[in-house]
């Protein structure tokens, strides 16, 4: 029996097939539902749980390995960077059980901030670097991760990319390996990193590596397809699938599944047996620069490009210089952003600082970063998960010794669930180092973007039981915070009110607190505005809400009542009270 | 790969790209063909375009195409049809939905939408338009007009003996199984 799966659910199969027995992960596209199928179809046989960020989240799978417990930590590209400081030394320390990272890479910025290249971690932190091509492969190769770490005593990084994650493709199931821990037996001088011990991982961690290199060169992940001896293509992960579908019949192949430390003796005898060798990756030139580094000569980078994500149709205009034909039409669309959904609470703050020239906003990663879309306009800078409490701290601190003469309200913005993520530090920074800066939190009851995952604060573990809520306000409280506004978004006095009285008191933050428009649980009422003709005097102030459902119809506003739910942004908005609620 | 078959399924978030490619995937591996999908996720439920790629044959390598390489692009907005134009062959077959979506930019004013989307498609491709949104809301829910659409289209993807309507029982849930079933019917009745 073959099963159509996702290369996230077939990861989820793998991790039970495999033994590991605990995972931990903080959501983040495209790598979120690894860990939701896992507590899904396997919750009895494997322990999974949401951390508040990534580091958090390999340290506790990192402490299940080091009691003895094979484990694994799911994040997406940007969350490793998080999760880099332990990552870096747990690689010298080594394992007990197997020990798994999946990093969800994004070539062509589906979701995320940047597109850098992982593989790069493998490198520099000094681990195994697994690729699998498709689900099939997603599934099998987690049983070869915990393996070749528990063989050579290192970390597996298991780098897939969205087409990876998010693609289909048929899997069939193995049983499930018989893994249980070793008894456990204090182990200092491996696990304690003094620079004494230290010194000796190193060492240790050197000849695994050249161990491993060795092995790679006959191990069942890499694998050689030879047909005829013009053109040798070497490639792993989800480009290997490209190259294969277009390179012409007779193309030999190289299929690498283990690409750190890479295996030169393969790759020497490959490249010796072609007349012209190619080498097919997406993103930096990570195995092209090792191959001509060993004098290897290979066509690469100059051809495939730098940027985007590869398919096939570019594997065959960049590579082969025959891009299919295609057909222009005479129309050109207009774009179609995402918006912030009718009945978003983050509206209601957005449309209140929107267009305030005095107030300066300190964006962060969520949902809430359309607040910087059109019409509402309303963000200066997005970094990554925290730092808009930081930067609007730093802003603020030029602004005072540049001496800025125009008056200028510094706000920084995140929601829940990047505030247990690493907003809290910032918001402890600004109170420590006297800031003059408002910190708000945008509460909307759960972590949206990504799907709606719960956090500290939801009072829901990943299981979907009860659990303790922290409170955001008492953490605020307990960091230093002596004026804690808390009003709903979507009553733009209050929001207004609540900017204003923050700024006239010491030591102040605001919390907004209305959950996500598209929560089950909050059981939200909905409504439905509609606009009288009569009243409407077409001035399009309405309009300037950016809500999908309200548009400008034959001279005067509509609103879409598929699409509305009855939040009355709009109706606040309207100056001559031309929008009115009804129940629906 | 030549008797690879790709389809474009393509849309606004939220309109059930996903239940379409649920049925036509269920329905592909049903009847013994390999089949790579892949869909959009993230950002794509906040109102934004949305694509969805089916693959079927006897091997399927690559769970994603590009530019060149549809078969069949079904369409579930008019506009959305045109900004996958590209991925067309040539020789491809297009299905749309003749509905309009306005785009946050459209309806808050900062752009037009276009005129003559179907008209531009119909210029170039083997084109079949049914007003997907009409039928629907005969039908008493305008959400089915995604699978309306489908139903216009399954007789153009060229696979003989499948029973969709059995499929869509499969698939969806039993308090909208009849209502999906009349939506298939009725796309496929518009299409002839």
């Amino acid at each position: 029996m073959k099963y159509l799966m996702s290369g996230n659910e077939a990861i989820a199969r793998g991790i039970y097939e495999a033994g590991i027995k605990v995972c931990s992960a903080y959501p983040g596209t495209p790598s979120t539902e690894i860990l939701e199928n896992v507590a899904a179809h396997y919750k009895d046989e494997v322990y999974c749980e949401w951390a508040p960020n990534e580091k958090v989240a390999l340290e506790v799978a990192y402490g299940a390995s080091v009691a003895g417990s094979r484990s694994i930590a799911t994040m997406k590209l940007v969350g490793v960077n998080v999760a880099a400081d332990p990552m870096f030394t747990a690689a010298y320390n080594g394992v007990t059980g197997g020990f798994v990272i999946v990093s969800a890479d994004d070539p062509g910025f589906h979701s995320s901030q940047n597109e850098q290249d992982n593989r790069n971690y493998a490198r520099h932190a000094k681990m195994a670097l697994i690729e699998p091509s498709d689900s099939q492969e997603c599934k099998d190769f987690v049983k070869y991760a915990c393996e070749i770490s528990e063989q050579f005593d290192v970390l597996a990084l298991f780098r897939t990319t969205t087409r990876i994650n998010h693609s289909k493709s048929l899997v069939e199931f193995n049983e499930k390996v018989d893994y249980s821990a070793p008894e456990y037996a204090k182990n200092d001088k491996k696990f304690v990193c003094v620079p004494a011990y230290a010194r000796e991982h190193h060492k240790k961690l050197e000849a695994n590596l050249e161990a491993l290199a060795e092995w790679g060169n006959t191990c069942p992940l890499n694998k050689v397809e030879m047909n005829d001896t013009k053109i040798g293509v070497i490639s792993a992960g989800v480009s290997y699938m490209h190259a294969r579908e277009v390179f012409p019949e007779g193309t030999s192949f190289l299929k690498l599944g283990l690409t750190y430390p890479l295996p030169m003796g393969l790759i020497k005898d490959f490249a010796s047996k072609v007349d012209k060798l190619y080498v097919i990756e997406e993103l930096d030139p990570f195995m092209e620069k090792e191959i001509k580094a060993a004098g290897i000569d290979c066509i690469g980078k100059e051809l495939t490009g730098l940027q985007e994500e590869l398919n096939p149709s570019l594997v065959a205009e960049r590579v082969l210089g025959t891009p299919f034909p295609t057909v222009d039409v005479d129309v050109q669309p207009v774009g179609r952003p995402p918006a912030l959904c009718p009945g978003c609470p983050h509206r209601g703050f957005f449309y209140t600082v929107s267009g305030k020239k005095d107030y300066i906003i300190s964006g962060d990663i969520g949902c809430y970063g359309l607040g910087s879309s059109a019409p509402l306009n309303a963000i200066d800078c997005v970094t990554c998960m925290g730092s808009s409490f930081s930067m609007a701290h730093g802003i603020q601190k030029s602004f005072e010794m540049e001496g800025t003469t125009a008056p200028k309200k510094v706000l920084g913005v995140l929601g829940d669930s990047t505030f247990f993520h690493s907003g809290m530090t910032g918001a402890s920074n600004i109170i420590f180092n006297k800031g003059n800066v408002v910190p708000v939190i945008l509460d909307n009851s759960i972590t949206a973007m990504t799907g709606h995952q719960d956090n500290p604060s939801t009072g829901y573990t990943l299981q979907g039981e009860t659990t303790y809520s922290v409170k955001i306000e008492e953490v605020m409280k307990a960091l230093g915070y002596k004026n804690i506004f808390i009003c709903d978004p979507l009553d733009l006095k209050a929001m207004q009110k609540a900017i204003d009285d923050a700024f006239a008191s010491e030591a102040s933050c605001i919390i907004t607190r209305r959950p996500c428009v598209l929560l089950k649980r909050a059981n939200i009422e909905k409504g439905l505005c509609k606009v009288d003709r009569e009243k409407c005097k077409s001035c399009k102030k309405c309009l300037k809400v950016g809500c999908p459902a309200v548009a400008f119809k034959d001279g005067k506003a509509m609103i879409d009542a598929n699409q509305c739910i009855g939040c009355t942004v709009c109706a606040q908005a309207c100056p001559f009270g031309a929008i009115e609620k009804e129940e629906k | 790969m030549s008797n690879v078959k790709s389809i474009l399924l393509a849309g606004v978030g939220g309109q059930g790209a996903i239940l379409i490619s649920k049925i036509l995937t269920k329905a592909l591996v049903d009847a013994g063909y390999d089949v790579k999908q892949c869909e959009d996720h993230g950002m794509a439920q906040r109102g934004g375009s949305v694509t969805t790629q089916v693959r079927f044959g006897d091997k399927v390598y690559g769970p994603v195409f590009g530019k060149g390489q549809a078969d069949i692009m079904i369409a579930l907005e008019k506009m959305e049809a045109v900004r996958c134009a590209s991925f067309m062959k040539p020789d491809g077959i297009v299905i749309i939905n003749d509905y309009q979506q306005e785009s946050s930019l459209t309806a808050s004013g900062l752009a037009e939408y276009p005129e003559g989307c179907v008209e531009a498609m119909q210029a170039k491709f083997k084109t079949i338009a049914v007003k997907g949104e009409e039928i629907a809301r005969g039908l008493g829910n305008a959400k089915c007009m995604n699978v309306v659409t489908f139903g216009a289209a399954c007789d153009a993807l060229g696979v003989e003996g499948i029973d969709w309507e059995q499929v869509i029982a499969e698939v969806v849930p039993e308090k909208h199984r009849e209502l999906n079933i009349a939506a298939l019917r009725a796309g496929r009745e518009a299409a002839k």
